[in-house]
C-alpha cells in the first residue's frame, strides 16, 4: 500500500516537472520572441538608412557634395542636382507653418478655454478627423477644387496687389498657373493643422487649473491667462507639436505631387510651378532610365529622411521634457 | 486706468473673435473637403463599380480589381505587421518596462510613425524590388506593414501600460508563469484598446499612396497574383486624376469618396470602441 502511494507520488511529480518545465520552456520562449521583436524596430529604422545609402551610392560618388548645391536636374545628360527640391520642400513647408501655428493655435486656445463644454468633444473629434483623411484626398481636392479657384481668385489679387509692391514683388509676379508653391504651402497648411491643433490642445490641456484660476483671480482676461500663463507654461511642447507638424509636411507627397507641377527650378516667384523631394521621388521614379537617375532619386529619399529625421527628433525630445514635467 | 482696462477688454475681445473664427476655419475646411467630394464622387457611385474592372479611356467600367488589390495588400500588412508590433509592445510594456532599450525603442518608433512613407517605398524598391527584379504585391504588402508596425506598437504598449498591476499579482500568486499571465490576463484586460490601434493602422494605410507607387505598381487587369503587379485604389485615384480622360478623373472621384469613407467610418469605429474600453 505504501509502496503504490510511493509510486504515484513519484509518478505525479514527474508529470509536474515535466510540464514545469514545459511552461518555463514557453516562458523563455516567449519573453526572447518580444525582446527580438522589439530589436526588429529598431532594425527596420537601421534598415531604412542602410538601404537608402547602398542606393545613393553611385550618386553621391558621382556628383560629390556638388549634388545638394547644383540645381540642374538633366535625365537626357544624366546630371543631377538637389537643389531644386530641397528648395521647393522647404518653402512649402515654411508656408504650410506660417499658416497652420496661428490658426492651429487659436482652434487650441478657443477648444480649451472659450468653448463650451458640450461642444468640446465634437468640434476635437472633427479636427482629429481632418488628420485621418488620407493626403491622395487633399491631392485630388487640391487639383481639381483648390488649384482653378486660387487661379481665378486669389492669385490674380495677389499679383495686383502685392506684384506691385516693392520689395516683396518678385514672390508674386508671373502668370497666375494656379498649380505651384503657394498651392502647395496651403494644401500642405491644412494637412498638418489638425497636428498642430491636437497637440496644442493637449498640452494647453495638461496646465494645472490653479495657476489659470490665480491667474484670474488677480483680474486677468481670459486672452491675458491664455498668453502669459498658458502658453509660457507648456512652451516646449508647443514647439514639440509644431516640430511634428512640420516633420509631416515635409514628408508629405502625394498632397504635393498633385498640385506643385514638378518643374525642376527655382523661380522668385511663389506662384511658379516648383517641385519638392518627395514629389520628385513619386512622378519620377518608376519612369527613371538608368542607374544614376534612380541613384539620384534615392539619394533625394536619403536627404529626405535625414531631414525629417532630425525635425522629429528634436519634436520629440521636446515632447518628452513637457511629459515628464506635467507628469 | 478705465482707458487701460477698456484696452485690454478690447484684445481680450478680438482675441475671441480671432480664436472663434480659426476655429470655423478649421471646421469650414473639413465640410468643404468632404462636400465637395460627396459632390463629385457620389453621382459615380453604382452597382456598376463593384462589379467592373477598371476600363480603357472611353469605356464603362468600375474599381473592382483595385478595391480587391487594396483589401490583399492590407490584409497582407495586418498578417505581417500586427504580430510583430503586438510583440515588441508587449517586450516593451511587460518585461523591460524600464529597460534602456524600451527607451530606444520607443524613440525609434514614434520616428517611424511619422517618417515619410514616400521613404519606406524607396527602402523597400531597394530590398525586395530590385533584388526580385519586378515589382509585385509582396513588395506592397510589406512596405504598408512596416506603416502598420509603429502603430501597433504604439497603442499596444500604452494599452498594456494602463492594465493594473494587481491583475498581474494576482496571477502570478495562484501560479500563472509569466508568458501565461501576459497572454491571458493582460491581453484580455487591454483587449479593446489593442484592437483600437489594428483599426487606426487599417484606417492609416488603406489611403496610403507613396510606398506603394514603385512596390506593388499597378495592373489594370483582373489578377490577385501576389507576385505580380497588382492595382490598389490609391494608385488607380493618382493615375486616373492625373489623366487627361473626364471618366477616369469621375471614377478617380469615386475612388477617392469610398476610401475616404471606409477611412472615417475605421477611425470613428476604433475611437467609440476606445472610449468603451476605458469605461469597462
Amino acid at each position: 500500500m505504501a509502496l503504490r502511494a510511493g509510486t504515484l507520488v513519484s509518478v505525479r511529480a514527474g508529470t509536474r516537472a515535466r510540464a514545469l518545465d514545459r511552461l518555463r520552456l514557453s516562458d523563455i520562449v516567449f519573453r526572447q520572441l518580444t525582446r527580438a521583436a522589439a530589436f526588429g524596430v529598431l532594425l527596420l529604422l537601421s534598415g531604412v538608412i542602410v538601404a537608402l545609402m547602398v542606393g545613393s551610392l553611385p550618386a553621391l560618388r558621382t556628383f560629390g557634395l556638388s549634388f545638394l548645391m547644383t540645381e540642374r536636374w538633366n535625365p537626357v545628360t544624366e546630371k543631377f542636382g538637389a537643389l531644386a527640391p530641397i528648395y521647393g520642400t522647404l518653402v512649402t513647408s515654411f508656408i504650410a507653418m506660417l499658416i497652420a501655428v496661428p490658426i492651429g493655435l487659436m482652434i487650441a486656445f478657443f477648444l480649451t478655454e472659450l468653448c463650451p463644454q458640450w461642444l468640446r468633444r465634437p468640434i476635437g473629434i472633427a479636427i482629429e478627423l481632418l488628420a485621418g483623411i488620407p493626403s491622395i484626398i487633399y491631392g485630388i481636392w487640391g487639383l481639381f477644387i483648390f488649384a482653378p479657384f486660387l487661379q481665378g481668385t486669389l492669385q490674380p489679387l495677389l499679383i495686383a496687389t502685392l506684384g506691385h509692391m516693392p520689395g516683396i514683388a518678385p514672390l508674386f509676379s508671373g502668370p497666375p498657373y494656379g498649380i505651384g508653391t503657394l498651392t502647395a504651402g496651403l494644401i500642405l497648411a491644412i494637412m498638418v493643422l489638425p497636428f498642430v491643433t491636437s497637440i496644442s490642445r493637449d498640452v494647453f490641456a495638461a496646465v494645472p487649473t490653479v495657476l489659470k484660476e490665480a491667474a484670474y483671480g488677480v483680474g486677468c482676461t481670459t486672452w491675458e491667462v491664455a498668453r502669459y500663463v498658458v502658453l509660457p507654461y507648456v512652451r516646449v511642447g508647443v514647439i514639440g507639436g509644431v516640430m511634428l507638424g512640420l516633420g509631416r509636411a515635409l514628408g508629405e507627397t502625394m498632397a504635393v505631387t498633385f498640385v506643385i507641377g514638378n518643374a525642376h527650378r527655382i523661380s522668385a516667384s511663389l506662384l511658379a510651378p516648383a517641385t519638392t523631394i518627395s514629389a520628385s521621388i513619386a512622378n519620377e521614379f518608376t519612369e527613371a532610365v538608368g542607374d544614376l537617375y534612380t541613384s539620384s532619386l534615392t539619394a533625394l529619399g536619403l536627404i529626405l529622411f535625414v531631414i525629417t529625421f532630425i525635425v522629429l527628433a528634436i519634436a520629440r525630445y521636446m515632447l518628452m521634457r513637457i511629459e515628464r514635467r506635467i507628469g | 486706468m478705465t482707458a487701460r482696462y477698456a484696452g485690454r477688454r478690447r484684445r481680450n475681445m478680438v482675441a475671441t473673435i480671432l480664436a472663434l473664427a480659426a476655429t470655423l476655419v478649421g471646421i469650414g475646411w473639413l465640410a468643404l473637403i468632404l462636400g465637395s467630394l460627396l459632390w463629385q464622387g457620389f453621382s459615380g457611385l453604382s452597382l456598376a463599380v463593384f462589379t467592373q474592372m477598371t476600363p480603357p479611356p472611353g469605356a464603362q467600367g468600375g474599381l473592382l480589381n483595385p478595391i480587391v488589390g487594396s483589401l490583399m495588400l492590407t490584409a497582407l500588412a495586418l498578417a505581417i505587421g500586427t504580430p510583430i508590433g503586438i510583440l515588441a509592445g508587449t517586450y516593451m510594456a511587460e518585461y523591460g518596462r524600464y529597460d534602456r532599450l524600451t527607451s530606444v525603442v520607443r524613440f525609434i518608433n514614434d520616428i517611424l510613425l511619422s517618417a515619410p512613407s514616400i521613404v519606406i517605398g524607396l527602402f523597400i524598391y531597394e530590398v525586395m524590388v530590385a533584388p526580385m527584379g519586378h515589382f509585385s504585391g509582396w513588395a506592397g504588402g510589406v512596405a504598408l506593414a512596416v506603416l502598420v508596425i509603429p502603430v501597433v506598437v504604439r497603442t499596444t504598449e500604452d494599452m498594456l501600460t494602463l492594465v493594473p498591476n494587481a491583475l498581474r499579482e494576482a496571477a502570478t500568486s495562484i501560479g500563472l508563469p509569466r508568458s501565461l499571465t501576459i497572454r491571458h490576463i493582460c491581453y484580455r484586460a487591454a483587449q479593446a484598446g489593442m484592437i483600437t490601434g489594428v483599426l487606426l493602422a487599417v484606417a492609416r494605410i488603406s489611403g496610403e499612396t507613396a510606398p506603394l507607387l514603385f512596390t506593388s505598381l499597378n495592373n489594370q487587369f483582373w489578377s490577385a497574383n501576389l507576385n505580380a503587379p497588382i492595382a490598389s485604389l490609391p494608385i488607380v485615384i493618382f493615375q486616373f486624376a492625373l489623366s487627361p480622360y473626364k471618366d477616369w478623373q469621375a471614377l478617380a472621384w469615386t475612388g477617392a469618396l469610398i476610401i475616404t469613407m471606409a477611412v472615417l467610418v475605421l477611425s470613428i469605429t476604433a475611437r467609440s470602441l476606445a472610449s468603451t474600453g476605458k469605461q469597462s
